[in-house]
């Protein structure tokens, strides 16, 4: 395989390799906290959701969720890494309005998961594997909100105890691209086992960005971190402006200080936070309310066998049973439900024509009208139905692109479109015979022309013919026609 | 391992507590009396033994994941310094 150019940064001192390890912290799919019994759904009224251990009162101790346990062993086995089956909690402390007991009750020293690792596609076909350091479990703080009165904060507890996994990578990513690649696999590894959402927006999923440059061959130079970073786009943006500003840091001579910044998404750049030069000052200690979390290998191994078929084992599947290419197949596959909208299409069917049709006017219409494949605007069922009126030549494939539309405007199905606006493909060979004499007596000079050599003017007798029959022609037939018809001029 | 002012003083910062000037010294003395104390543990040969995290050799025991907790604000709230709706209501805390 040849190497593709590698992202670089060309500075006044030469080529600046960038070196990124991301931080990211998924919300757990649950019914409950973490170590508490309450609930743990978004948008609820404020503190309508906050136990007594999860407003930190005197006296109250944690429990965990079996559950949670549960879905971050899940989570390790679709990141091919090692289950520890002795794992310890440890108290991060750390002060601040949203977090009342003043600490967080996490994973130091002995995390759930150890090192795995996620293969990304990325644009020129290649691919790349990440290493993953480690996932542990950990409770989300509180939320403050800072807008709503001029001198005050207001708290919600609402978050507070709800389960995170921190998934952590090695700093293997080398670009803004593989930033992005990497998010977004482990989005759908996330969404495919059901373990997180992976909603950005709502704050399930958020990135820590590790980021620092050095010159090809050096060993790594002092990172600097972006905290919570709540899109894959900004995450590219981020890497891009920081490790820019890095190089320009070095190279006006100064030195990179280790310190934690914000990404400035309006501004595209990122700032200091200068209040957390303390912030890595964690104190962690084990945890003296919680026992070890004991895993036995049964339970383990059954996770593991009621695991779903994951992103990478459906697109080989895809690409050996279904002969797609290993691009409409990463496509097909990102998300669980355009796979599953896929194979419905597929069942019984050509299934290369039906990749064409779901990746080309089906997922342009998608876009189009800012529907969803959850809430798709012609379903599998119905799409499928079209493709067997193209597959028994009931219509032609152009007749169909029209008939597809018809079906997105008036979600009727493909065979009463067909009835009622009469698009049944024309195989009657009478028919065809007359519109090819009348297309080649109307045009004597171009078929003097097709005559004398210029055959790129067959195209254009096609088109014509299949206008003149409004575009109900069956194409196999009109080219023969017409190359029977042609050819019998000639002599 | 003793600890110098500085050290105290940062550890008093971390933890949100006021310290003044004059109760650096004993604070210092009285938490490197601490430190030394449980240093004497160092003495112990531990090689081949396994770290224990608990006083009692039990794993942790684990809860259904079911919503039994929760829907009480008002009981939540009732230390709130301030509250505004059900909101807790703090000095403004921006970065």
């Amino acid at each position: 395989m040849t190497m593709q150019p590698k992202y670089a940064i060309e500075g006044s001192t030469g080529t600046w390799e960038v070196v990124v390890g991301l931080e990211v912290h998924a919300q757990v799919i649950s019914n409950a906290k973490l170590f508490s019994g309450a609930a743990t759904a978004f948008g609820a009224e404020p503190n309508s959701q906050v136990s007594f251990v999860d407003a930190a009162f005197p006296g109250m101790l944690p429990v965990i969720n079996a559950e949670c346990v549960a879905q971050a062993v899940r989570t390790g086995l679709g990141l091919n890494a090692r289950i520890n089956t002795v794992s310890r909690f440890d108290r991060k402390n750390y002060f601040y309005a949203d977090l009342p007991s003043g600490y967080q009750i996490s994973q130091f020293e002995h995390p759930i998961v150890g090192t795995g690792e996620v293969e990304v596609e990325l644009a020129d076909g290649s691919t790349k594997v990440i290493g993953i350091t480690r996932l542990h479990l950990e409770q989300d703080a509180g939320k403050s909100i800072h807008d709503q009165h001029p001198t005050k904060t207001l708290i919600d507890l609402n978050r507070s105890g709800v389960a995170l996994m921190e998934i952590v990578s090695e700093p293997d990513i080398r670009s803004p691209e593989e930033a992005g690649a990497y998010l977004r696999k482990l989005r759908s590894i996330l969404r495919y086992l059901g373990t997180c959402d992976g909603n950005m927006e709502e704050g399930s999923m958020r990135a820590d960005v590790n980021v620092s440059v050095r010159k090809h061959g050096e060993p790594y130079r002092t990172r600097c971190e972006v905290k919570n970073v709540n899109s894959i786009r900004f995450v590219m943006q981020a890497v891009e402006a920081e490790a820019a500003r890095q190089v320009e840091v070095w190279e006006s001579g100064g030195t990179v200080m280790q310190e934690t910044r914000l990404f400035d998404s309006g501004r595209g750049i990122t700032r200091s936070m200068r209040s957390k030069e303390d912030a890595h000052d964690y104190r962690y200690f084990p945890d003296p309310d919680l026992l070890p979390l004991v895993l036995e290998e049964d339970w383990i191994a059954s996770l593991k066998a009621a695991l779903p078929e994951l992103p990478d084992a459906k697109r080989a599947r895809f690409i050996q049973s279904y002969g797609l290419s290993p691009y409409d197949a990463a496509v097909l596959v990102a998300e669980k439900a355009t796979a599953d909208f896929y194979e419905t299409v597929a069942k019984g069917r050509d299934p290369k024509i039906a990749a064409n049709w779901v990746t080309g006017d089906f997922f342009a219409a998608v876009n189009r009208l800012g529907r969803s494949i959850e809430d798709p605007p012609v379903t599998a069922a119905a799409l499928g139905g079209l493709l067997d009126l193209m597959a028994d030549n009931t219509i032609n494939g152009r007749i169909a692109k029209d008939v597809f539309e018809a079906m997105v405007e008036t979600g009727k199905d493909a065979a009463t479109i067909v009835d009622e606006k009469g698009l049944r493909q024309v195989t009657d060979t009478g028919a065809i015979d007359e519109a090819v004499d009348r297309i080649l007596a109307a045009n004597p000079d171009k078929v003097e022309e097709y005559r004398s050599g210029k055959d790129k003017l067959f195209g254009f007798f096609v088109g014509q013919t299949m206008n003149a029959m409004a575009g109900k022609g069956n194409p196999g037939l009109i080219n023969e026609t017409l190359k029977r018809h042609l050819a019998a001029q000639k002599e | 391992m003793s600890l110098d002012h500085a050290t105290v003083r940062r550890i008093a910062s971390l933890a949100r507590i006021r310290v003044e000037e004059h109760e650096v010294e004993p604070l210092r003395n009285e938490l490197n009396g601490i430190l030394g104390w449980i240093e004497q543990l160092n003495e112990v040969d531990v090689t081949g033994i396994a770290p224990l995290t608990g006083a009692t050799n039990m794993a942790m025991a684990m809860r259904a994941d079911v919503v039994t907790d929760g829907g009480y604000a008002d009981k939540v709230l009732s230390n709130a310094p301030e509250r505004i709706g059900d909101f807790y209501v703090v000095p403004k805390v921006v970065e």
